[in-house]
């Protein structure tokens, strides 16, 4: 096989003031996963550089990093399928500590911002009464499909190093966590579902997440963090916690397609913020720049009460699936 | 090489999609729409809009009702299916929620007959038969438009104009769905650029989330990815950015101000961030020899003045 050469960002807090590139070149067996690389440079090349592994099976969790600009798990991915990324020269890979997360040395990055969130949703039954003697609580089939994605979770954090919102604001419970207070809340033992769902809809909770995918690219198992997320919001829906402006924003958004069939961009705003506050310093300046430059100008009259913007064509239609889907839809 | 000559390429017989603007396009990025007729005339791609179809959810009407915005969805795509065209979208979101569904639809039987069942009424049924493109992957795919094709029509080069490439999620994530990207090393945007005589300029964020959808949930937060993508793009030199998805435009254009504020607050930025941002379509259509007023840049709350300016040095130069 030809050479290739693994570009690693190295740092070690003892002797660097700031983290640096090194290349190794070397030629793979065939058949390689890029934790087999990162082995063969650690064993061969440069026993100084520093990454967490273990498991080699997607198991532990442990060898999670940036390949190629992207964080994932380095074990269950083989070398061939990275390379060709680079238009500069195609047998390079990047290889970089997970982002968002603070760097020990090399690869290894400080995961305590992760299992503070880990903890902060709880993520154990709670509430369960168990009757004398009785020492298991059953659950069927159907009600374990709604957790198993989620409990495949491996804690490798591939999904924070993406998070785009976490990266911002680490107010946000983030992927992984969200993921977790899925499984919990959806788990039929559990018998704080109410007050879960509450307390994950407000600040940093669930619709803090920017629905970007960058997780669901990330995950290496079957948890897919933002799938789960928006089970956490149908929930929210369905259990009527709806005070925020996420709930309002997608609620709005619903009803607006019910009326139309198609988006009213300025009543969608309008209906998602929950204060005349809002609506005077954000929405209305707003408004009046868009105007000002001709870029939309929505008919006001649309906005009154029980008026709408023109239906779209044959919205007959739109509405027969409506009224068919509409016990999805609780009010 | 003899099958390749320009008279070839010119007289391609136009080729036809079934067009589905996206409601963004119809109401607060009217220019978007615009832009794209502008240039799929000029080109011969022939649009065949469906009026008819319902909006796509954007990836929210799902958060409250997953079943309507799936059957909603599937009636758009049989539409394209009876057509027997190809689904073509100028939103990156709209291809996003149109694709996962398609997918979804074309792998689970069980579930197309399900939403079959919905849409029994309608008198739509899907067969799964559709592909959905974004007018970007149209222009790039030689199977489809291509870009030696496009650069037959540049008439006005883009040259001298460092232009940044905002990428987003749902053109390219999640890829396994997509697969016309690489999900964290894109280079379609970087290709057009080039393609239309443009600088494209590398930058940090380019394939991170705009911060749109979080515009009022989370204000802060969201004008801090939209001024970070900004910011970073202008510190490598870029005069403009350009972007395949008028939500993103919304956030990148409209919220500029906004996020040059957040960013203030942080301590992030002194100053305004000036970054013209550009849908797709504008871009290529300055290239085919359209003025900025036939494609409505002047509605863009962020002046273009600064791009104009640019390519008239050139020319006058």
């Amino acid at each position: 096989m030809a050479e290739v050469t693994f570009r690693i960002e190295r740092f070690n807090p003892e002797t660097d003031s700031e983290p640096h590139w090194e290349d190794y070149t070397f030629e793979p067996k065939p058949g390689s996963t890029l934790l087999d690389c990162m082995n063969h440079i650690k064993w061969y090349m440069d026993g100084t550089l520093t990454y967490r592994m273990s498991c080699r099976s997607a198991i532990c969790g442990s060898c999670a990093m940036k390949v190629n600009g992207g964080g994932q798990l380095v074990c269950n991915a083989q070398l061939d399928d990275h390379l060709g990324c680079h238009v500069e020269d195609d047998r390079l890979i990047t290889v970089e500590p997970l982002g968002t997360f603070p760097v020990i040395k090399d690869l290894v990055t400080d995961f305590t911002p992760f299992w503070e969130r880990m903890h902060a949703v709880e993520p154990y039954v709670k509430g369960t009464d168990y009757e004398d003697g009785d020492k298991e609580t059953r659950m069927s089939p159907d009600d374990f499909s709604k957790i198993d994605p989620a409990s495949t979770c491996i804690a490798c954090g591939a999904c924070y190093s993406e998070c785009v919102s976490f990266d911002m604001d680490k107010k946000f419970l983030g992927p992984a966590a969200l993921a977790k207070a899925q499984r919990i809340v959806h788990d039929t033992r559990d018998h704080e579902t109410q007050e879960r769902v509450e307390r994950l809809s407000e600040e940093g909770g669930m619709w803090d997440c920017s629905h970007c995918f960058a997780c669901v690219q990330a995950c290496p198992k079957p948890v897919k963090p933002l799938y789960r997320i928006l089970e956490l919001r149908r929930e929210a829906d369905k259990l009527g916690v709806h005070d925020n402006n996420g709930s309002r924003h997608a609620r709005a958004f619903v009803d607006i397609i019910e009326e139309s069939g198609w988006l009213d961009e300025a009543k969608l705003p309008l209906k998602s913020v929950g204060s005349l506050q809002e609506i005077m310093t954000d929405l209305v300046p707003m408004g009046i720049k868009m105007w000002l430059k001709n870029k939309y100008r929505p008919n006001p009259f649309h906005l009154l009460p029980g008026m709408h913007h023109p239906e779209v064509p044959k919205m007959n239609e739109v509405t027969k699936i409506i009224e068919k889907t509409k016990h999805s839809h609780q009010k | 090489m003899a099958s390749h000559e320009p008279e070839a390429i010119k007289g391609m017989p136009g080729k036809r999609y079934a067009f589905y603007p996206g409601c963004v396009s119809k109401g607060a990025c009217k220019e978007l729409k615009k832009s794209t007729e502008t240039v799929c005339k000029h080109l011969g791609i022939e649009l065949d809009e469906l009026k008819e179809a319902a909006c796509c959810g954007a990836g929210i009407s799902d958060d409250v009702n997953e079943e309507m915005t799936d059957a909603l969805n599937a009636r758009t795509l049989a539409m394209a299916e009876s057509r027997g065209l190809t689904l073509l979208t100028q939103c990156s979101t709209c291809q996003g929620v149109l694709n996962k569904i398609n997918k979804e639809l074309q792998r689970d039987k069980k579930k197309r007959d399900a939403i079959n069942e919905i849409l029994e009424d309608t008198g739509y049924q899907y067969d799964g038969t559709v592909e959905v493109k974004h007018l970007l992957w149209v222009l790039i795919d030689e199977a489809e438009y291509g870009l030696s094709r496009l650069k037959d029509h540049v008439k006005n080069p883009l040259t001298g104009l460092r232009v940044a490439p905002f990428y987003g999620c749902y053109i390219l994530r999640p890829s396994d769905d997509l697969g016309f990207d690489h999900p964290h090393r894109p280079t379609s945007l970087d290709e057009l650029i080039s393609a239309l005589g443009g600088e494209p300029v590398d930058y940090n964020g380019k394939s991170k989330c705009c911060g749109f959808p979080i515009q009022f949930m989370n204000p802060k937060n969201s004008f801090a990815m939209a001024g970070t993508h900004l910011t970073s793009a202008k510190k490598q030199g870029a005069d403009t950015m350009v972007t395949p998805c008028p939500l993103c435009h919304l956030n990148l254009d409209e919220r500029q101000s906004d996020a040059a504020n957040v960013l203030q607050e942080r301590g992030k930025l002194s100053g305004s961030i000036d970054l013209p941002v550009l849908h797709v379509p504008q871009l290529v259509a300055l290239a085919l020899g359209y003025t900025p007023k036939q494609l409505d840049m002047q509605t863009h709350i962020v002046s273009t003045k600064h791009v104009e300016n640019k390519l008239s040095g050139v020319a006058a130069g």
